[in-house]
């Protein structure tokens, strides 16, 4: 596996389109146990990423720098500073680097050390970090492909179904907040279904 | 949806440049941003004070720029928490090398992209500090405690503060003073709308009121059939009380704010029944304000904060302030 720049800039095309079409879906599952804006948050802030990708990057690292950047000043609310962190640090851990199965294993693993670090939250809390997680660890396994990926994310998501939140706008739902997917899990679903679907066109 | 204004998202931006027409001589905007400042910023040997977070709180935050309150104040789309760059602006117009306290309400948004923004002020060799406003007694677990309108008293009393030439610590101290003796609790009797989607932030029937329901429509502590102004304030009151821990000579300040569609007119019906309950606890009552201080669109509803004073905090509350909303 390698994921070059083109790939990069296709994924994160795919997940700008993702994002756009599930806009009222996403919005909808933060009204359950949220604010109601996390659709509307993540679109606007990709909107901007995916425009900014027609320039010349000379490699991955520089992509995904481009991605944090806009996406900490385009997305606000709670999932800005944690996407824009989690691209920051894959940014930072592929410098310099070809993105090949090893790499991508440590960049997932630094933006879910970001992601945590910079929420102050950890596994089983209802948030995205309930499918980074998981990913990470079919990403270290030896031969994952491209569909296992896109399941193990797609699993995860749902998990996060039956988790109570203790973390951000859903924890003031506390047992309440069963029953309903997270939010930023989703969103999280569709960015590695998109990775997995231009990897795998990639394989 | 029926609201008065053009384009959704152009809301934002449209209130901005409102609210600087409103107060000209005041008030000023740093161009392509979503920042309000003192017209007069940076104010020199003064600790700057900055606050903000999603709008549609109005006039929280940018009404309580001006003197003896917010040096700045940095707005998000509407109850979407505005970004570092934008926060980090605010931080860079208002500081007069004093340094600069933010002012921040305790949601994982908020607290995030203002920790950001401090990272990058420190890169750039501005001090900053901050307070985490979490009053809403609503939430069980202290620490995950929302920030609400016991905001507007860390405003006025650490905005007074800052204007006595005291420094970043202690401005920051007094502010954590009035954070660790303010309480809040607030009731919802039907939800506002959100303008970018035309729907309504959460379902309420027509008989039912929500207590101790968040500033974002986030759920509170149970769904209630419809009571009566007494009772609603005999409820707030007798959950607030234990919470203020009062000694005997204590005095409280008390805020009975209005979440965006309720009438002055029930304000008062309301404010009534709790000076009256006050007094039969033993509560001295220094100081009341009635009005809408931190709205949540056009929520209907209402928010109770006690306040225990000190003398201190006393001096501050009385201190002269300009800002548009909270003219002293
Ligand atoms: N502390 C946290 N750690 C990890 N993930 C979090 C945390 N807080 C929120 N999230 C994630 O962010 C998602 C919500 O993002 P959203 O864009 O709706 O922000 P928000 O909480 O509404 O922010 P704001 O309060 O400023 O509007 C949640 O579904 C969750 O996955
Ligand atoms: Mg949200």
């Amino acid at each position: 596996m390698q994921l070059t720049v083109e790939d990069t800039i296709q994924w994160l095309k795919q997940f700008n389109d993702r994002l756009s079409e599930q806009k009222d879906y996403l919005s909808q599952l933060d009204r359950a146990i949220g604010d109601g804006d996390h659709g509307i948050n993540m679109a606007r802030g990709f909107q901007q990423v995916a425009e900014g990708l027609d320039g010349d990057f000379d490699e991955v690292s520089d992509v995904l720098k481009k991605t944090a950047t806009t996406v900490m000043s385009k997305v606000g609310g709670a999932s800005g500073p944690l996407y824009g962190t989690a691209f920051l640090k894959m940014s930072m851990e592929c410098k310099g680097k070809d993105v090949d199965a090893a790499v991508l294993a440590d960049m997932v693993e630094a933006a879910l050390g970001g992601i945590k670090q910079r929420g102050k939250s950890e596994e089983g809390e209802k948030t995205m970090i309930d499918v980074w997680a998981p990913v990470l660890g079919t990403l270290q396994e030896e031969d994952f492909d491209a569909e296992r990926l896109k399941q193990t994310a797609e699993e995860a998501m749902q998990k996060t179904e039956d988790m109570t939140a203790t973390k951000g706008r859903a924890s003031y739902f506390k047992e309440k907040s069963q029953g309903h997917l997270d939010p930023g899990a989703v969103s999280s679903y569709y960015l590695f279904a998109e990775l997995a679907d231009v990897i795998g066109k990639g394989a | 949806m029926k609201k008065l204004i053009n384009q959704p998202e152009q809301i934002i931006d449209e209130m901005l440049d409102g609210i600087v027409s409103a107060s000209p001589s005041s008030v000023r905007r740093l161009e392509d941003t979503t920042v309000l400042v003192r017209k007069d910023a940076p104010v020199d040997g003064k600790v700057a004070l900055i606050s903000g977070g999603g709008s549609g709180h109005e006039p929280a935050h940018a009404g309580y720029i001006g003197k003896g309150m917010l040096d700045g104040a940095v707005s998000g789309e509407v109850f979407t928490s505005p970004t570092p760059d934008q926060v980090l602006e605010a931080i860079k117009a208002t500081d007069s090398g004093s340094g600069v306290l933010l002012v921040i309400k305790n949601y994982s948004g908020d607290v995030m992209n203002f920790d950001m923004a401090a990272e990058l002020a420190e890169a750039e060799g501005i001090e900053t500090a901050q307070v985490i406003v979490r009053d809403d007694i609503a939430v069980d677990d202290p620490e995950n405690r929302r920030g609400v309108a016991g905001t507007i008293y860390v405003h006025k009393i650490a905005g007074a503060k800052a204007e006595t030439g005291a420094s970043l610590e202690e401005v920051q101290a007094t502010a954590q003073k009035v954070i660790d003796n303010a309480r809040t609790m607030g009731v919802a009797l039907s939800p506002c709308i959100m303008p970018t989607s035309g729907e309504p932030g959460f379902e309420l029937a027509d008989d039912e009121i929500e207590l101790g329901i968040g500033i974002h429509g986030e759920a509170g502590i149970e769904k209630r059939k419809q009571m009566t102004a007494d009772e609603i304030a005999a409820e707030l009151v007798e959950r607030l009380l234990p919470e203020v821990d009062l000694a005997d000579q204590d005095e409280v300040a008390v805020m009975v704010n209005g979440m965006g569609a309720t009438p002055e007119m029930e304000l008062h019906v309301f404010n009534r029944k709790v000076q009256d309950l006050l007094q039969e606890k033993g509560v001295k009552v220094y100081d009341t304000i009635v009005g809408n201080f931190m709205t949540s669109l056009e929520m209907a509803g209402c928010s109770l904060t006690l306040l225990k004073l000190d003398d201190e905090l006393k001096e501050l509350l009385d201190a002269p302030s300009h800002a548009a909303a909270f003219k002293k």
